[in-house]
């Protein structure tokens, strides 16, 4: 039996009348890649906000590696070990693409003011090694070559890999990637899964979000499908692709 | 005291030769301007420092955490009030500069959480409407705290306030060193010149700092910033406090410089020109903060002494009251600067990029 590392149960949030999630409750394990899929406002990245503390949940329990996160603040979650990235890119613009993982280090780091005026000894050993750390991570997403460029002057497909290297900078133990590979052409999509198993393969869990069915049925352990708010399957790709609840919301999304 | 510039990159001739030239021109400044113009320049000058340290105290706040606030002045006035209550007959007490500045810079720092304790949630010009009100509700508490109990004085304001003074060498006498005579405000330059300089230090030590890094984050994008661990609650109390902080130690300096305040120096027209030197010199960027507080310290000042010899040399009489030209002339400069060159006269490279942006209409 593999281990748990996140579990939701009867989930509910609502935004004044509509039910965005409605009772929605899912294991993910240690280890793995878990795809979460489902139509144009699904409410899949309502998801992400609630297990990251952008949204408070109106009902539910939520656990992460024996953390109570349920209404949790976003820095506690952060700090428990999720990290995520957005669907539409929210790097620190005016900021150099080092600086933005640096900021992922805060969490991980903690210089306060006091030692920032007095630069002792502690704060510049911490400060270097954050720097350190920062340098390695923009290595380890390959995109050491834009260090000091302002994250806005970056490609589409560097920011997204810029994200995913400032999240990891808060030494994650699950992944949250909310459709990395929108916008990117085959071969960075390629490169990308390239990535996000290198990252499982570190040990680092993965979620995510991607509206492209083939990449998802190739990469992910297991898959999620939620529709209208309500997750409508869950299992292996091979099983979730064949369910014929799944079929008739994509059908259904695709007639109206 | 010695002042480590920075350790990382090797000092470099150029940098030392920089270093020691600056050094040496703010050294001889106040003879030389004392000089030529007379000693009330020499206490505009003194008055730029203050004000260097009031901008710069405002610029945490707003520059480096983007928190638009409309009345820091009130932090200005805590520290002052602290040191002038301290030490004054006001109470008959008089404890000594290095309790009662600290202290006030303290109990300003209280004030600064305070204030950010329940604006937590406001950005913008919500956030700029209740500052103004904090500000004005300071000053209208120091104005009528007299009766029952007279704490303040009132409008009358505090009087004879103490001179910093360490065991009966006191700023406020003249001085002779090396058979050079120092009155008091040549005294006070060097004083406030010192504390400046920490001021920068501790500024500029700040902002490049995991603290630092953290305000930027959250000044471009609180969510994202959150969503990266950053404790927004803690970061923006942390700005608020240290802002005032500098705002306190400038308000304890003014109250023993000047001798005497009253509620009326801590109005709202002072707390928009200290955020016009911010804005003015290049929000966020030390460099031009530093431009801008002295610029706007100095200017006024110039205009003061011009206009009103010109008009009687061209009119040969006076049409406009000077007082009403100079700020009118002032706000003219103002508001053109604003349209020119919106970024400030020395922005830094992160906010002219901003600025690009915006021409561009992204
Ligand atoms: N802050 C909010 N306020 C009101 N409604 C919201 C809010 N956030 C999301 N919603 C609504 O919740 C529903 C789910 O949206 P969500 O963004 O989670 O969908 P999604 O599955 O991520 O869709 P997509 O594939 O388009 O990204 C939508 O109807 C959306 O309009
Ligand atoms: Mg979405």
């Amino acid at each position: 039996m593999a281990e748990v590392l996140l579990k939701i149960d009867g989930i509910v949030k609502r935004f004044g009348g509509l039910v965005a999630l409605n009772q929605v409750g899912l294991t993910i394990n240690k280890g793995e890649i878990y795809g979460l899929i489902g139509p144009n406002g699904a409410g899949k990245t309502t998801l992400f906000n609630v297990l990251t503390g952008l949204y408070m949940p109106d009902e539910g329990s939520f656990t992460f590696d024996g953390t109570n996160l349920f209404r949790a603040q976003p820095h506690v979650v952060v700090g428990t070990g999720i990290a995520r990235t957005f669907q539409n890119i929210r790097l620190f613009k005016e900021m150099t693409a080092l600086e933005n993982v640096m900021v992922g280090r805060h969490i991980r780091s903690k210089a306060g003011a006091l030692g920032a005026v007095l630069r002792d000894k502690g704060t510049r050993a911490e400060e270097a090694a954050i720097r350190a750390k920062a340098q390695e991570l923009l290595a380890y997403v390959g995109i050491s070559d834009v260090a000091d460029e302002f994250a806005k002057n970056l490609s589409y497909g560097h920011q997204r890999r810029l994200e995913i290297a400032r999240a990891l900078a808060t030494e994650p133990k699950l992944l949250a990637l909310d459709e990395p590979a929108a916008g990117m052409n085959p071969r960075e999509t390629e490169e990308l899964k390239a990535l996000m198993e290198k990252i499982r393969a570190s040990g680092i869990t993965v979620l995510l979000i991607e509206h492209d069915v083939k990449l998802m049925m190739g990469l992910c352990d297991r898959i999620a499908v939620l529709d209208y708010g309500k997750k409508i399957a869950e299992g292996v790709p091979e099983v979730v692709r064949k369910d014929p609840k799944v079929i008739e919301a994509y059908l259904g999304v695709a007639h109206s | 005291m010695t002042v480590s510039v920075t350790t990382t990159p090797p000092a470099n001739g150029k940098k030392v030769l920089g270093f020691l030239a600056s050094a040496i021109i703010l050294a001889i400044l106040p003879f030389v301007v004392g000089n030529a113009f007379g000693n009330s320049w020499v206490r505009t000058l003194d008055f730029a420092l203050l004000y260097v340290m009031l901008a710069l105290g405002l610029n945490i706040v707003v520059g480096f955490a983007g928190l638009l606030d409309l009345g820091f002045i009130a932090f200005y006035a805590v520290g002052a009030y602290t040191f002038a209550l301290l030490g004054s007959p006001h109470f008959g007490i008089h404890l000594p500069f290095y309790i009662t500045l600290p202290l006030g810079a303290l109990i300003a720092a209280c004030f600064g959480l305070l204030l950010g304790t329940p604006v937590l949630k406001l950005k913008g010009d919500y956030l700029a409407i209740v500052t103004l009100g904090f500000g004005e509700i300071i000053r209208i508490f120091l104005n009528n705290l007299n009766a029952p109990y007279n704490l303040t004085n009132g409008p009358q304001g505090v009087n004879l306030i103490d001179p910093v003074s360490v065991g009966g060498f006191s700023l406020g006498k003249t001085h002779e060193f090396f058979g050079i005579s120092f009155n008091s405000v040549y005294m006070y330059y060097y004083f406030f010149l010192a504390l400046t300089v920490l001021v920068v230090i501790m500024a500029w030590r700040l902002q490049h700092s995991r603290i630092g890094r953290a305000w930027v984050a959250m000044r471009e994008d609180d969510i994202a910033a959150a969503a990266m661990g950053i404790n927004i609650r803690n970061i923006k109390l942390l700005a608020f406090a240290l802002g005032a902080l500098s705002g306190g130690v400038a308000g304890g300096l003014f109250a023993s410089f000047q001798g005497f305040i009253s509620p009326e120096s801590f109005g709202l027209l002072e707390s928009i020109m200290i955020l016009a030197m911010v804005v003015l010199g290049g929000m966020g960027h030390i460099p031009g903060v530093i431009l801008g507080a002295v610029v706007l310290t100095i200017a006024p000042e110039i205009l003061r002494d011009v206009i009103g010899p010109l008009q009687m040399a061209t009119f040969g009489k006076m049409i406009v009251d000077p007082e009403n030209a100079r700020m009118l002339l002032f706000g003219l400069a103002l508001v053109v600067m604003m349209l020119v060159r919106p970024e400030g006269m020395w922005p830094s490279k992160r906010r002219k990029a901003e600025f690009d942006d915006a021409k561009k209409g992204h």
